[in-house]
């Protein structure tokens, strides 16, 4: 077939739709079971309208993109379920993430699986916002002490709380980043800076919008879902362009990993990169490895790269010691 | 994987990759017949796997992956593994179907209208759909049948029709020249035989039928014919539905119009020779 059975494959597809045309039905097997297993199968079947395909893999991505579509409607209308519950504290209420994306139609918001949705307050507000989600209808999803004064204490978001009614969760972030972990992003520059939205909720402006997907990728997780991250920076890239952006990075003291994510993304989506941004010599590879360890079955591969990018996101997350005291806590619960 | 087997049953796709070869001879047998997906793209993907690599021969275990998984799903042994390969198959409809609306149900054609027949499990649809199979209907489906949002026509889903327990010597003495598959006892759901749908209901699983009667079959009682009113088929069909909530809008409007369009009766049978009769004479009654 001459193609790498990896997350290479997905990701060459989406960067550059005319590479399809050489895909036999064995490389399209893979391509759509990758997509769907990344959750990029609808954002696949926006990126590849008008591309002679095959009827079935047609239909499949028609399938595809009909449920998102619909997924997209329930997403927009938590989004205004929020703001019925919150428009009147007086509050600014910034959408995080996918929602953002389709609140504002942006292109990183076209096949957007939308899950929870993420929002973010000022911190000295989270007990009104809490009290008015309460009062609205939204549960505690964790009523354990542990985990709820650990949220509380350490986290960048309160424990997450769902609805009873339409069963969907909500994030109420306060910054960007766990405070256990080293860079602190500047959260009151984040919400002074955002920009309205016509119905009177915010989100991030593009450049803390790129700042927090890097954030959310290098700093705070195990690079799980991470093509579909780097799709929406490359995206937002593609939109806004990246003037300010190093800047802004450094303000909240995550220029590391959006340059990494920059680099990433260019390496997989071949993103426009900054002056200068390119290394060589990196351990970019390593990374690479991670994020497209996915097979043509679905299947996620590689399993020592993970485990040890699974070790690497607790160890930035907390420092040793806490970690350890962490880890004991949770398997002492285990155990019991 | 190591083994593969791929199948079109009606308008979807399968691929199949198992660690053994087991469950894909197994199925290679029984879907003998069956045309390959269309541009042999498969619409789901399913796996059996060993979740730790010494499963594959020490007290082999069969893991149920695909594309769609529920988090808990329990393992089965590899004499089971035709069952767990026709229970992930469903389960990727179940989850992961959104073209159409799925109903729980078994379906049998003819004159190019479908009878859909559904109801709580022990009903007796699948054995019912089956019996009619070998007198003169086409079987659309024992398990699923898919109806068309944009169409309102009923597509036939024909795959192995599962027969459980007693409805195992019911069929091995009415299907004589059927091909079964090996007998599965002590399966999580009791003794299990497969049945492979006759030649004719295989040779057009590609027809889809205008539907023309819902039928609510309930085993264990004197024969008896009822109307239901169509708020109550509504919600029992909304019940019957995998997928009835995640469909939404298109979902209602297919169930509607299905509802609105479709006679609809309940019916109590001593035993299955009653249920023919009934099922033949509300027939005619259309």
């Amino acid at each position: 077939m001459g193609v790498a059975l990896d997350g290479h494959l997905l990701a060459r597809a989406l960067a550059d739709p005319a590479s399809v045309a050489t895909l036999d039905s064995a490389g399209w097997q893979a391509l759509l079971t990758m997509a769907r297993a990344e959750l990029l199968s609808a954002t696949l079947a926006h990126r590849l309208d008008g591309i002679a395909k095959p009827v079935a893999a047609q239909r499949f991505l028609d399938d595809a993109k009909a449920s998102c579509a619909q997924g997209r409607l329930v997403a927009l209308w938590e989004v205004e379920m929020a703001r019925r519950a919150l428009g009147d504290l007086g509050v600014p209420v910034v959408l995080l993430k996918g929602s953002a994306f389709i609140a504002a139609g942006l292109a990183a918001g076209q096949g957007r699986f939308v899950g929870d949705l993420d929002i973010l307050v000022p911190r000295a507000e989270l007990d009104r916002v809490e009290a008015a989600l309460l009062g609205a209808g939204w549960e505690w999803v964790k009523p354990d002490p542990y985990d709820d004064a650990y949220y509380r204490r350490w986290m960048h978001e309160l424990p997450p709380l769902i609805h009873r009614e339409r069963d969907r969760m909500i994030d109420v972030h306060h910054t960007i980043l766990p405070l256990t972990a080293r860079p602190t992003p500047d959260a009151d520059a984040l919400i002074a800076d955002s920009i309205a939205l016509p119905n009177g909720l915010h989100m991030l402006n593009s450049d803390d919008m790129i700042c927090h997907a890097a954030a959310h990728l290098f700093a705070d997780g195990d690079l799980s879902g991470g093509m579909r991250n780097l799709w929406d920076i490359h995206c937002l890239v593609d939109d806004f362009g990246i003037a300010g952006l190093a800047e802004r990075a450094r303000r909240h003291g995550l220029a590391s990993a959006v340059r990494r994510a920059l680099r990433l993304s260019h390496a997989l989506y071949d993103t426009q990169l900054p002056d200068g941004w390119a290394r060589s010599g990196s351990d970019d590879d390593l990374y690479l490895r991670r994020l497209t360890a996915r097979d043509g079955w679905g299947r996620q591969t590689r399993p020592i790269t993970r485990l040890a990018f699974y070790v690497r996101s607790h160890w930035l997350r907390m420092p040793p010691l806490m970690l350890a005291r962490h880890l004991w806590t949770k398997w002492r619960k285990q155990a019991g | 994987m190591r083994h593969v087997f791929s199948v079109a049953i009606g308008p979807v796709g399968f691929r199949v990759g198992s660690d053994w070869r087991g469950p894909v001879a197994a199925l290679e047998r029984l879907y003998a017949s069956y045309p390959k997906p269309q541009d042999g793209i498969a619409d789901f993907t399913v796996r059996l796997f060993a979740d730790r690599p010494w499963r594959r021969f020490f007290r082999p275990k069969v893991m149920i992956g695909g594309d769609f998984v529920l988090p808990e799903a329990a393992p089965l042994s590899l004499e089971h593994g035709l069952l767990a390969a026709e229970m992930a198959m469903n389960l990727q409809m179940a989850l992961g179907q959104r073209r159409y609306l799925l109903l729980h149900a078994s379906a049998v054609e003819r004159d190019g209208k479908a009878l859909v027949m559904t109801g709580l499990s022990g009903a007796g649809k699948s054995t019912l759909a089956a019996l009619l199979m070998t007198r003169g209907w086409r079987l659309m489906g024992d398990e699923f049948a898919l109806l068309d949002p944009e169409t309102g026509l009923i597509h036939a889903f024909p795959r192995l029709i599962s027969l459980k327990n007693e409805a195992i010597a019911v069929m091995e003495a009415a299907a004589t020249g059927g091909t079964f598959g090996p007998l599965l006892a002590e399966t999580p759901k009791g003794a299990i035989r497969h049945l492979v749908p006759d030649t004719r209901s295989v040779a057009a699983m590609f027809e889809p039928a205008r539907p023309a009667l819902i039928l609510f079959p309930t085993f264990g009682h004197e024969a008896a014919t009822r109307e239901v009113a169509p708020s109550e088929v509504f919600v029992r069909l909304t019940q019957a539905s995998t997928n009835y909530v995640a469909l939404a809008e298109r979902g209602f409007t297919a169930l509607t119009r299905l509802v609105a369009g479709t006679p609809a009766r309940a019916i109590d049978y001593p035993d299955t020779e009653s249920a023919i009769a009934q099922v033949e004479a509300l027939w005619a009654s259309l």
